[in-house]
């Protein structure tokens, strides 16, 4: 029997891993090319003060590296340990996108890293603008591989599972590379990095604005900033779309749970604002929101693409609905149990030799596999994940992404229109958004990851089958520690960047 | 000759740091912490380690996918 709280405990202790892993990747993946564009500016027009703001920018790009830089090692140790069935039961598909990540970031990052680094007047203008961007591009590919993995636990396709090994084998590479949930989770994610880079740069720039320093640094720097972040905003929006698209298609739960749907609809609008009722569930009439502002059709629309769309709530989903063809969990549960018969079956056919027992019980798991997770539920009800976590988490995503959007519109005409140093209200506004940028994006992984709650990987294994009957005791000693870790790191962080910001340009790296 | 540059370049580079001495320390602590103390004294018995063989590892998860809850 498994410890108790031993499950939640692993779950804490990844989710730690993962927010804090997540607040120093996002910047790499937008400052990169931030930084490049920079650089090109430099090369095309030779001109000094263009080296200095990419040199600057440089700087901060590596204070994050070099803090963030191997931060991601622990969560592959919490594989081996503290998700040991998860690991195995994956198989080489999520190993394979893993080590192409471990070494594309190797050898592209760590080599041109240097380039970009040491690189300055040792080699060509161009052989160093070439590894600046080689630098901005392998952080994004790497970014890929892991985005893979995660749209496959998401959607698991292109894989076959072997009742021998009790593994999952991959047997279509492109399949899973070109998943759509992979596709659209890579895009969304990345552009997502590009927002908070952005803002980064946009912010730093308004507070020397506001000291009246290094005017024109700062002007030049966020017209490229501000730029970048409209782009990458109006970007997010198209592949935000096809994200909630893939989720309507792959995930319905997900999405339910995302607008807190509990009765399906027709013509279902967002919720554009709203209050959850704290003592609403799935059995009761209470209602959903103590306060709410829809926008009305808007959720048929993004869900499926047609205003008019039937999107099913999660009383659909749980108990099923004849009319639009959904089968209710119950179903999928007796199926999933009859998997897991089939694979003990299977397992004794084969101690036993017994040929036609091996062909009937191998026929009987494969019919029912896709379903195989479910037959570790205890009831129905348990695929709802976490509704009110879930759902202000989306909402608080999309509401902070909205504001992005503006604050480049504003920040940009501001900028190359009017005199922005008279726009206090406007050059605070930039300052205060840079955590928010980090708060968005970390409420995207959390709309992610809590909302395909209970899975590990989706209708295959349920968290509580992927975790390891270890100790909880050494799980919670290890959370405390990694917290420790983790906010020394980010406060040395903050105070080295702090200490660089405010040397300015003029300083060297 | 090639390679002589491409050394002296690092080792230039390492010299002229000036944040990037604190960001190598920094860097330095962080690996002895994850790659050492975490991997050998934290995680050193994990699944891998415990269960030697395929037909081990294929046996106990088995036995966790297949019991009754």
């Amino acid at each position: 029997m498994m410890e108790e709280h031993l499950v939640d405990w692993s779950r804490a202790q990844f989710a730690l891993t993962a927010i804090y892993h997540w607040l120093f990747v996002p910047l790499t993946l937008g400052l990169g090319f931030i930084i490049a564009i920079m650089e090109t500016i430099y090369v095309k027009t030779n001109s000094d003060f263009w080296k200095k703001t990419t040199k600057f920018w440089m700087t901060l790009f590596a204070i994050n590296f070099a803090i963030g830089v191997a931060t991601g090692i622990i969560m592959e140790f919490e594989f081996g340990t503290n998700w040991a069935n998860y690991s195995w039961f994956v198989g080489d598909i999520f190993g394979a996108p893993l080590a192409v990540e471990g070494i594309l970031a190797f050898f592209m990052e760590s080599t041109f890293f240097a380039v970009m680094f040491f690189g300055w007047d040792k080699v060509s203008k161009g052989f160093h603008l070439l590894s600046t961007w080689l630098v901005a591009i392998g952080s994004n590919l790497s970014a890929l591989w892991i985005l893979v993995a995660n749209g496959w636990m998401q959607y698991p396709v292109g894989m076959t599972f072997n009742p021998d090994t009790v593994r999952n084998e991959m047997n279509n590479f492109w399949e899973v590379l070109f998943s759509p949930v992979a596709i659209s989770k890579f895009l969304h994610t990345i552009s997502s990095g590009y927002i908070v880079a952005s803002l980064f740069v946009v912010g730093i720039s308004a507070w020397y604005l506001l000291k009246r320093r290094e005017i024109e640094f700062a002007k030049k720097s966020m017209i490229i900033g501000a730029t970048f972040g409209l782009i990458s905003s109006i970007f997010i929006i198209i592949n935000g779309d096809e994200s909630a698209h893939q989720v309507a298609l792959k995930q319905p739960v997900k999405l339910a749970a995302m607008e807190g749907l509990y009765e399906g609809k027709k013509d279902a609008g967002i919720v554009a604002l709203g209050i959850l009722n704290p003592k609403k569930t799935l059995t009761n009439d209470e209602d959903t929101f103590l306060f709410e502002l829809e926008a009305p059709y808007a959720l048929s629309l993004l869900g499926y693409h047609d205003i008019h769309a039937f999107v099913p709530g999660l009383k659909d989903l749980v108990y099923g609905n004849e009319k639009y063809n959904i089968i209710p969990t119950s179903q999928k549960m007796a199926q999933g149990k009859i998997a897991i018969q089939a694979l003990k079956d299977y397992k004794e056919a084969k101690r036993n030799n017994d040929l036609i027992a091996i062909t009937k019980h191998e026929k009987i798991l494969r019919e029912n596999i896709k379903y195989f997770g479910y037959g570790h539920l205890n009831k129905p009800e348990d695929i709802v994940p976490p509704v009110g976590i879930t759902f202000y988490a989306f909402h608080i995503m999309v509401a902070l992404g909205s504001w992005f959007l503006a604050l480049f519109a504003l920040l940009l005409f501001f900028v190359l229109k009017k005199d922005i140093l008279k726009y206090k209200w406007l050059l605070i506004s930039a300052v205060a958004s840079i955590p928010l940028g980090y708060i968005a994006s970390e409420a995207g992984w959390i709309v992610a990851e809590v909302g395909r709650q209970p899975w590990a990987i989706q209708d295959l294994m349920p968290v509580g089958i992927a975790a390891t009957d270890i100790s909880s005791t050494n799980v919670k000693i290890t959370f405390y520690m990694f917290a420790f870790l983790f906010t020394a790191l980010l406060i040395a962080e903050i105070k080295i960047m702090l200490r660089q910001i405010s040397i300015g340009p003029n300083g060297g790296h | 000759m090639l390679l002589k540059n491409f050394l002296n370049m690092y080792i230039e580079g390492f010299k002229n740091l000036k944040i990037g001495k604190t960001l190598w320390k920094l860097i330095f602590i962080k690996l002895f912490f994850i790659l050492v103390l975490l991997k050998y004294f934290i995680y050193d018995d994990n699944f891998k380690n415990t269960y030697k063989t395929q037909e081990t590892k294929i046996d106990f998860v088995y036995k966790n996918i297949t019991k009754d809850r």
